[in-house]
């Protein structure tokens, strides 16, 4: 097998590959003069989604069934509260940030605690949780928006060696995933609780350890998810997490990962990612509106996951 | 009149295998109307096989099946079941969320149309009063809220109820597994009845009085052959046992005498019946029928010991699974990964693994017990059966666990494979490693220091040394015989 | 004989008691509110999101979850508001349309063995696609006769609960009654028996799915009649409310075990959840907790009854 033929082998390809001619064909409307302003929005605004999506992998990874549709409420929930707590002031960055941290642990503790204590699948358990996370966010924020603190709104929205800096933290945490996933034994153990959890079990994995621990991380990253997107939006919305739930399930499954568990894949994260943004800039571009861009998302969505579904049956 | 032409079904030199293990090996059964056939046999005698050919869910490699004197062909289960045959298997073939009545609409194709809920009561009920008269079991009642007893006999009347198409031949397979005595009882009248009245019945039972007071006739299967086929009057509870056993072959032999256990005690265990306990160094088997309680044992005795929370540093024991797919391998996994899994505590630092040392100890075992692939980073499923149990062994010896259960690990492995197990698991056991060993082989079992007996769910009995033999077994095994 | 509830009947009185309870709390802190005018303020949303519910129960019965069905109700939505308001003709041949591709969906996830939760997802977003391509921004009109069939104000009872039962009725006759029902919930509870049986699994799942279409379709008109106008975001909390009305109502995610009138049930009670909390004077913010909390409750209630059916049966 040559090196390119194994590189193409590679599940995460198809969406960087992907994203890449989206990515030229947008920036070749105007001949390439909107090549760092496209490039730079695509980092920026991908940057919520890999943080998001790394956390709902990790959930994913764990099987069928796995899923954390408390997402989008854990989002909005932290970034209000830490606004509110911080309120405009640059010296309560620090505990804005633990308070976002608190809150995601706060809410995975829950999560497992229901998926356990009432044996009821992940999907039903995050699903109430939701609800109760949601209305926390509606109650906390009443209507006001408060600014983020300057240093941190700056932050958010600014540069370094032209990267923007959102996209470096998600840069770093993404390493961090991938670290945990490739290098470390947790990374083995959910990989193997994922393939198949009696086999895990009798391998002498500690199973309910393992997922715990996994949505408690989940949560973590969606609250600091929407912590950031607080302060880049210059405020906390009711609504601002709601993108992020198909968002968040969409781009793990595009970028490669298995959506029967046990198989993750960092890199296509990012690739998924880019090119959901880039796919409704470059339909902007173009002049296309919403709608066809949803329907594409959809019909993207469905041929990945056909084309994974033959791919795994032709191997067997 | 000749024989095939009046059969119900006659079943000609089937051969069946399952890669290189022979299940049928030319086995000749023909069902004549009227009559009631008595199938005994010890694990993996090819019982459940030959089944399966009849109602049409496997199709044998050679051999032929026919019915009413006609070869068929293309024999499958709607074919079988146009001709009358039906079965009672094990697990339970209802849907459980379903109500009696309803399963009946399921089972009966063509009961539909309008008023078809009052056209399955009176059907199902009406083979009920038959077969278990004063039954007491509402039709309405869903499926999965009846006990196992009650789940057992809507299996059986369901097996013997008419929609259209009259039961000609009623397979029934261990169907007095979960019934009292007076239950059974009514159950062998009517296959009495049944039969009478010019039906067919294939009767599977471990309860040999059962079958020699129900069976017209009596077909003995041994390591996928008929051994013995007789008028059931030809048979007593002592002959039935000799017949399943090896009629002459030297019992001793494989087993090197050992010392007898006087190592500590490592693990002890209140099961069902007697106690178990586990001796340092000792090979105990766990024998009896396949899916009498031995597995639960084992799943017992592993639970106990591990945790579901915590990572453990030191295991006390570790496990090697029968069914591969289920709770063996990780099928996207390499097969260092595989091997390395259940190690990892003693291959990391500070849960950072450690590729080197992985990568050594993964190439140490592929030495110690020849897996055969040019490379451990190939994936698992790249591997032959018996290698991917011998990754599954490698994994398991290479933990620091003193006990090792072992869950009928050997099924569908080749004898050369087996062998070179074999060796190893008496190299570990010498060197004090305690083996607990589930297993359906008899060769397997008497290789062990002693042996648990089960049946129902129940340890019924305890050989030790000498007393280890397939004679003692088998009898242990099927009630009504004195140990 | 001595008197045993079946589990089918235990399925549905945890649902009745949980909605009789929070209907009792209701009518206490607000006498008025137990009059022919509040009952269908109380209840006149509850029509579509019981239709949502009963087909998010009819896919749950083949061991499937949809999770488009928000976006799929609010496409109705707006297909109604628009053709068939203006091209009676052309707006029902597009809600056929939309009940044969659900069918086919069913067809395909069965065939190509594809996880329904993600199939649903991409559908989802197409839906979404095509009610923006509709309805860019809110507007439309309900036909006058969808209107005037959610406003008709019959004796005795509001529309609201009388729609509730109707629909309760009709779904405990197609799931529950009926031939394919047995076979749909059969295949739930073990498809290998049902497909040793001689049945095609393949139509069976592709009918369920298509029988789900149908019901959403109903649920998207039903909403119109309510709103009298569309926009293209109008159900997207359907997709959680109707998981949560078929698990309130007794329904299970695997195992083919579900109840047409406990889900009727489950979406009154999820209903109701917000009126309650009104009533009590508790800030709306809390309406959806509410619906998160109740919801525990009842799983945790159910929990616990279950246990105690174990501990008896065990002795």
């Amino acid at each position: 097998m040559t090196p390119l033929l194994r590189l193409f082998g590679k599940p995460w390809i198809w969406s960087w590959l992907a994203s890449f001619i989206v990515w030229f064909l947008t920036i070749m409307v105007t001949l390439g003069a909107s090549t760092i302003g496209v490039s730079q929005a695509a980092l920026t605004f991908a940057a919520f989604s890999v943080i998001v999506g790394l956390g709902q992998m990790f959930v994913i990874t764990l099987g069928p069934g796995n899923i954390d549709l408390s997402v989008p409420a854990t989002m909005t929930f932290a970034g209000t509260v830490a606004l509110k707590l911080m309120n405009v002031e640059n010296g309560m960055i620090l505990p804005g940030l633990l308070a976002t941290i608190v809150i995601g642990l706060v809410v995975g503790l829950c999560n497992y605690s229901l998926i356990k204590a009432l044996r009821i699948p992940p999907i039903i358990a995050t699903l109430s949780m939701s609800f109760i996370v949601q209305s926390a966010a509606i109650w906390t924020n009443r209507g006001l928006r408060i600014k983020p603190p300057s240093v941190l709104a700056d932050f958010a929205t600014s540069n370094t060696l032209g990267a923007p800096n959102v996209a470096i933290v998600a840069l770093l945490l993404s390493i961090l995933a991938w670290f945990l996933l490739e290098k470390t034994i947790y990374g083995r153990w959910i990989s193997a609780i994922g393939q198949s959890m009696p086999a895990a079990r009798m391998a002498g994995i500690p199973v309910d350890g393992v997922r715990f621990v996994t949505y408690l991380f989940c949560a973590v990253l969606a609250s600091v998810a929407g912590y950031l997107l607080a302060c880049f939006s210059g405020g906390a919305a009711l609504n601002m997490g709601s993108e992020y739930l198909l968002m968040s399930i969409a781009v793990v499954v595009i970028g490669g990962t298995a959506v029967a568990g046990g198989d993750s894949n960092v890199p296509g994260i990012w690739g998924a990612s880019l090119f959901m943004f880039l796919v409704v800039s470059m339909l902007n571009t173009y002049g296309l509106g919403a709608g066809i861009r949803l329907i594409m998302t959809g019909l993207i969505i469905i041929s990945v996951i056909m084309l994974a579904g033959g791919r795994r049956a032709g191997m067997r | 009149m000749n024989g095939i032409q009046k059969a119900v079904i006659a079943v000609d030199g089937a051969k069946v295998s399952f890669g290189a293990v022979k299940a049928l090996d030319g086995v000749t059964l023909r069902v004549m109307p009227g009559e009631c056939v008595g199938l005994v046999g010890h694990n993996g005698a090819g019982k459940s096989t030959i089944v399966s050919v009849i109602n049409g869910g496997l199709t044998p490699q050679v051999g032929s099946v026919a019915s009413d004197g006609e070869r068929l062909e293309r024999y499958g289960i709607n074919a079988a079941r146009v001709r009358g045959v039906r079965c009672v298997f094990q697990e339970l073939s209802l849907c459980p969320n379903l109500s009696i009545v309803e399963n009946t609409r399921i089972m009966h194709r063509d009961l539909g149309g309008f008023g078809w809920r009052t056209r399955a009561e009176k059907i199902i009920e009406q083979s009920l009063d038959t077969v278990f008269p004063g039954h007491n079991i509402g039709s309405s009642r869903a499926v999965g809220d009846l006990s196992i007893a009650e789940r057992q006999m809507v299996e059986i009347a369901m097996a013997f109820s008419d929609a259209g198409i009259a039961p000609r031949l009623v397979i029934l397979d261990e169907p007095t597994s979960s019934l009292d005595a007076s239950l059974a009882r009514q159950m062998l009248d009517h296959v009495r009845r049944f039969v009478a009245a010019g039906g067919s019945v294939i009767f599977i039972s471990h309860i040999l009085h059962e079958i020699l007071e129900t069976s017209d006739r009596i077909v003995v299967m041994k390591d996928g052959r008929v051994v013995a086929e007789r008028p059931a009057h030809g048979f007593d509870h002592h002959g039935l046992v000799e017949a399943m056993g090896t009629v002459a072959k030297e019992e001793t032999g494989q087993r090197s005498s050992r010392e007898q256990p006087t190592a500590p005690l490592i693990l002890s265990h209140q099961a069902a019946g007697l106690s178990f306990t586990a001796h340092e160094g000792e090979i105990i088997g766990l024998a009896g029928l396949a899916g009498h309680g031995q597995t639960e044992l084992l799943l017992a005795l592993h639970a106990a010991q591990s945790s579901n929370w915590r990572p453990e540093r030191d295991p006390l024991v570790t496990f090697v699974a029968g069914d591969r797919r289920l709770n063996g391998v990780f099928e996207l996994w390499s097969i260092l990964r595989n091997f390395s899994i259940a190690s990892l505590g003693d291959l990391s630092r500070r849960g950072l693994i450690l590729a080197q040392e992985e990568e050594t100890k993964g190439a140490d075992w592929k030495r110690r017990i020849e897996i055969r692939t040019p490379d451990l980073d190939n994936r698992i499923l790249s591997l032959s059966g018996g290698n991917q149990q011998k990754v599954l062994f490698a994994r398991a010896l290479a933990t620091r666990a003193r006990i090792v259960l072992m869950d009928d690990p050997m099924r569908g492995v080749d004898v050369g494979t087996k062998q070179e197990v074999y060796k190893i698991i008496r190299e570990e056991a010498a060197r004090g490693r305690t083996f607990v060993w589930y297993s359906t082989e008899m060769d397997e079992v008497r290789l062990c220091d002693r042996v648990y007996v089960f049946r129902e769910g129940r340890i019924m009995d305890e050989l030790a040394a000498d007393a280890v033999n397939e004679t003692n077994i088998i009898a242990a095994s099927f009630s009504g015989v004195p140990a | 004989m001595t008197f045993r509830l079946s589990s089918d009947a235990m399925r549905l009185a945890i649902p009745a008691l949980s909605l009789t309870l929070l209907l009792a709390a209701v009518f206490w802190l607000q006498p008025r509110a137990m009059s022919y005018v509040g009952l269908n303020l109380l209840f006149n949303l509850a029509v579509p999101i019981a239709l949502a519910t009963i087909a998010q129960m009819i896919v749950m019965a083949v061991n499937d979850l949809d999770l488009s069905m928000g976006t799929f109700v609010s496409f109705i939505a707006c297909v109604t508001a628009t053709f068939l308001r203006d091209t009676p003709v052309t707006g029902v041949l597009i809600l056929v349309g939309a009940i044969a591709t659900y069918a086919g969906l069913g067809v395909v996830i069965h065939l190509r063995n594809l996880p329904s939760i993600v199939v649903t997802l991409g559908m989802s977003f197409v839906w979404g696609g095509l009610a923006v391509l509709l309805l860019p921004a809110p507007g439309g009109q309900s036909p006058d006769w969808v209107r005037w069939l959610m406003t008709v104000k019959p004796p005795l009872a509001p529309m609201a609960i009388v729609a509730s039962i109707i629909i309760a009725a009709v779904a405990h006759l197609v799931v529950m009654r009926s031939s394919l029902g047995v076979l749909i919930r059969g295949i739930g509870g073990n498809p290998r028996s049902v497909e040793r049986a001689g049945w095609s699994i393949v139509a069976a799942r592709g009918a369920a799915y298509g029988l789900a279409g149908f019901f959403a379709v109903l649920a998207g008109i039903a909403l119109v009649g309510l709103t009298t106008s569309a926009d293209a975001n109008i159900a997207l909390r359907y997709t959680l409310l109707s998981i949560a009305g078929v698990i309130l109502g007794g329904g299970e995610f695997i195992g083919g075990r579900v109840s047409p009138i406990g889900a009727v049930i489950g979406a009154l009670t999820l209903t109701l959840a917000g009126s309650f909390l009104s009533f009590l004077r508790i800030s709306a913010d809390w309406q959806i907790g509410a619906q998160g909390a109740i919801l525990i409750i009842v799983l945790a209630f159910r929990l616990m009854l279950n246990r105690l059916e174990k501990q008896e049966k065990g002795r």
